[in-house]
């Protein structure tokens, strides 16, 4: 069966969608990745959209859906790489995917999830206080 | 309204939608369409498309380039013999949705396009027309 490929990098998963999906392949990652976040006890997910050229509904749905059930899996994530006609487009769906932390590209997401890794273990110290 | 091209497909499953999207992309290249104006058009069409199937129980789809005295443009035709839609006005309002979707689907569409008509007969099915100028 068709896949959309994972790779880990550190403590991080790195997902780059770089086919026209069609929904069967998009429910495919959402199974994936949340296997793989318990498998390899990743803190962050980066999801690179660099070459989508069209995010609708749906796809949105499923990027929203990734990003809470990893949050539930105790990981953050941040997708990347959106194209500024996506971003119009999505808009005026009504779409505007509130709630996922995004950055323009890989280096600066994956600075985005260092930090909120940070602020989480720092959460995590002044509660044992 | 002179049509130029004209593709024709059948709607089964989510590959088909696939491929409508890419023939909205096409007609909307060769028609010189910005990339803005090629999102828009080729989301709407991902949406319908995906209405007719999950919806509409499958369909077809006419994927065309158009042009008037004044401007050309992509038009995409989507019928199907499924349930309907009792309640249009209700049908187009966001986050309205019969099934899992969040309901942005025809609506969101609408606001994507220009032109945008719907008729739908309870029992007998759905056809909904849009239409982007360049």
């Amino acid at each position: 069966m068709e896949r959309i490929p994972i790779l880990k990098m550190g403590d991080f998963l790195l997902v780059t969608i770089q086919v026209d999906m069609h929904d069967r392949l998009a429910l495919g990652l959402q199974d994936d990745l949340t296997s793989q976040i318990v498998k390899h006890g990743a803190h962050g997910v980066l999801i690179d959209i660099s070459t989508l050229e069209m995010v609708d509904s749906f796809i949105g749905r499923m990027l929203g859906s990734i990003a809470g059930m990893a949050r539930l899996l105790d990981a953050h994530t941040v997708l990347v790489g959106m194209q500024p006609s996506v971003a119009i487009t999505l808009v005026e769906l009504g779409m505007s995917l509130q709630g996922i932390r995004t950055a323009l590209d890989v280096e600066k997401g994956m600075a985005a999830l260092r930090s909120a890794m940070a602020e989480a273990e720092g959460a995590d110290e002044s509660t044992e206080f | 309204m002179k049509v130029l091209n004209s593709e024709s497909f059948e709607l089964r499953a989510s590959d088909d939608v696939v491929l409508v999207r890419q023939a909205a992309r096409r007609q909307a290249v060769a028609l010189g369409f910005g990339l803005v104006d090629q999102t828009k058009i080729v989301t709407a069409s991902s949406e319908l498309a995906r209405n007719t199937v999950d919806y509409g129980g499958g369909g077809k789809a006419l994927v065309e380039a158009v042009e008037n005295e004044r401007r050309t443009g992509v038009r995409l035709i989507f019928e199907d013999e499924g349930p309907g839609i009792e309640d249009i006005e209700q049908a187009l309002t966001d986050g309205f949705t019969s099934g899992n979707g969040m309901g942005l689907g025809l609506g969101g569409a609408k606001r994507l396009c220009h032109e945008f008509e719907i008729t739908s007969v309870p029992g007998q099915g759905t056809r909904v027309s849009i239409l982007r100028w360049k």
